[in-house]
């Protein structure tokens, strides 16, 4: 079974061989798609750990304040999108709510897809946030209210600085996650990498080289991901601190 | 808002889902025991501290980890049927995949449960006569297996929700058995809301158990 690389080289409804490997006008090779696949991949990961970030920790946030009704908001919000699989959630934009909502129907797949992925994982990172501002010690919120800072304030000022900080190393892992996950999307079409996969590997009957290539794409940009994460730890890490040094 | 449930009945129910709904458990609970099996054997080697043993142990939990899972279960449904010199199935598969991809998962959580057994364990286990492997089997890994059960239940109630990718090889499982219904009667939204409900309950109610188990095991230790 011999691997035949070359197959990247091939214009994709023509099928002949490129000499350069790569198309030019409306001529498009397999190593074109990849790269353009791949963009997908990384655009879906990116906006979708946007709203992650964002969701995840106001409900996050939410969780940990005094305001019973708010903490109860921020609970079944996290319950909710941590307990129906990331499938099932795309199904739920893609095919549901336009069909509830007709105004819906209009609204691109893709962003479907990111708000799909992006609030999915707001719950996994609203549960890193509530630990990680439930892990400072109860008098730092008391000390921010004694001098006289509003609540938000003392959020703002004295627990989310330290708790963001603390929860950097399991919100690296919640954003490698991200883009492993965001393979979940080809089930609606979108012309990311797995789809790009499915799709190139049909044409060519080259699958084992196809898929390769899409894992090492995938690992490429996981560890991207988690490069750039340490280097953002490293440059927000508080003196004295255990990693601090 | 123009949805309608009333063609769920039990009968429609009982001919496309349950099928689905037994295959996703009996995949769930073969991929649980198997996974924590290989992957306790997997953390063993990890901490045996033997390079021949450590390094393939090391990098076969990490190459798992580090691809998504539907790329896993691409690979082994392209893969198997040229190992094998027959095609095998997609419910088997799936079997086989969810069984070695959550070994990786698995050998971590049950890496750090052997980690957090005290070290005097071990010495007094050699002290009292025993070799490694009655130490692990009589003292270590039980205690390792006790600390880590709430997370390992958590980890199985993830690997439920990912047998719904199972999706990718066209294997009949829970999300399948709903999909097909709603096509059968053109109410595609219906049925994807209902299979979302029953996710959410069944995956609730265990996390709740979880939970509760959790405190129980505290007042243990």
């Amino acid at each position: 079974m011999a691997m035949d690389w070359g197959v990247f080289c091939k214009e994709i409804t023509s099928g002949d061989q490129v000499a350069s490997c790569w198309g030019s006008g409306a001529d498009v090779t397999y190593l074109n798609w990849l790269l353009k696949a791949w963009g997908w991949t990384l655009s879906v990961a990116a906006l979708a750990l946007i709203v992650a970030l964002v969701v995840g920790a106001l409900v996050g946030i939410l969780r940990t304040t005094p305001n019973r009704k708010l903490a109860l908001f921020g609970e079944v919000w996290t319950e909710l999108f941590r307990n129906i699989p990331l499938l099932v959630q795309i199904f739920l934009w893609y095919h549901v709510l336009p069909t509830m909502f007709k105004s819906l129907q209009a609204i691109p797949s893709f962003v479907l897809v990111v708000f799909a992925l992006g609030l999915f994982t707001s719950a996994r990172i609203s549960e890193q946030v509530k630990a990680g501002i439930l892990s400072l010690p109860k008098g730092q919120r008391h000390a921010g209210l004694a001098v006289g800072l509003t609540l938000p304030q003392t959020y703002r000022y004295v627990l989310l600085p330290m708790a963001f900080r603390i929860v950097i190393p399991p919100l690296t892992s919640e954003s490698m996650n991200i883009v492993k996950n965001s393979s979940v999307a080809f089930a609606v079409s979108i012309a990311e990498l797995t789809s790009f996969y499915l799709q190139a590997g049909e044409e060519t009957s080259r699958n084992i080289e196809m898929l390769l290539a899409v894992t090492v794409t995938y690992f490429i940009s996981a560890f991207a991901v988690n490069r750039v994460m340490a280097a953002v730890e490293k440059r927000v890490r508080v003196p004295g601190m255990i990693g601090g040094r | 808002m123009n949805l309608d449930f009333t063609f769920l009945t039990w009968g429609v129910i009982s001919s496309f889902v349950v099928k689905g709904l037994l295959f996703s458990i009996q995949l769930t609970l073969v991929a649980m025991v198997g996974g924590i099996v290989i992957g306790t054997l997997l953390a063993l080697m990890r901490l045996s501290g033997m390079p021949a043993l450590v390094l393939p142990a090391a990098a076969y939990v990490n190459t798992m980890r580090s691809i998504p899972l539907v790329i896993v279960i691409l690979w082994f449904f392209l893969l198997i049927p040229l190992l094998l010199g027959r095609p095998l199935g997609a419910e088997w598969s799936a079997v086989i995949t969810f069984t070695l991809f959550e070994a990786a998962y698995y050998s971590e959580i049950m890496r750090a449960g052997i980690q957090s057994v005290p070290k005097g364990q071990v010495h007094a286990g050699y002290a009292v006569g025993m070799n490694y492997a009655q130490t692990m089997q009589l003292i270590i890994l039980p205690q390792a297996f006790r600390n880590m059960l709430p997370v390992l239940l958590t980890q199985t109630i993830i690997l439920f929700q990912d047998t719904s990718l199972v999706y990718a090889i066209g294997a009949y499982d829970l999300l399948k058995g709903f999909e097909i219904a709603g096509k059968n009667f053109n109410r595609p939204a219906e049925t994807y809301l209902v299979a979302a409900g029953v996710y959410l309950v069944i995956c609730f109610s265990l996390s709740l158990l979880v939970r509760r188990l959790n405190k129980r095991i505290a007042i243990i230790r």
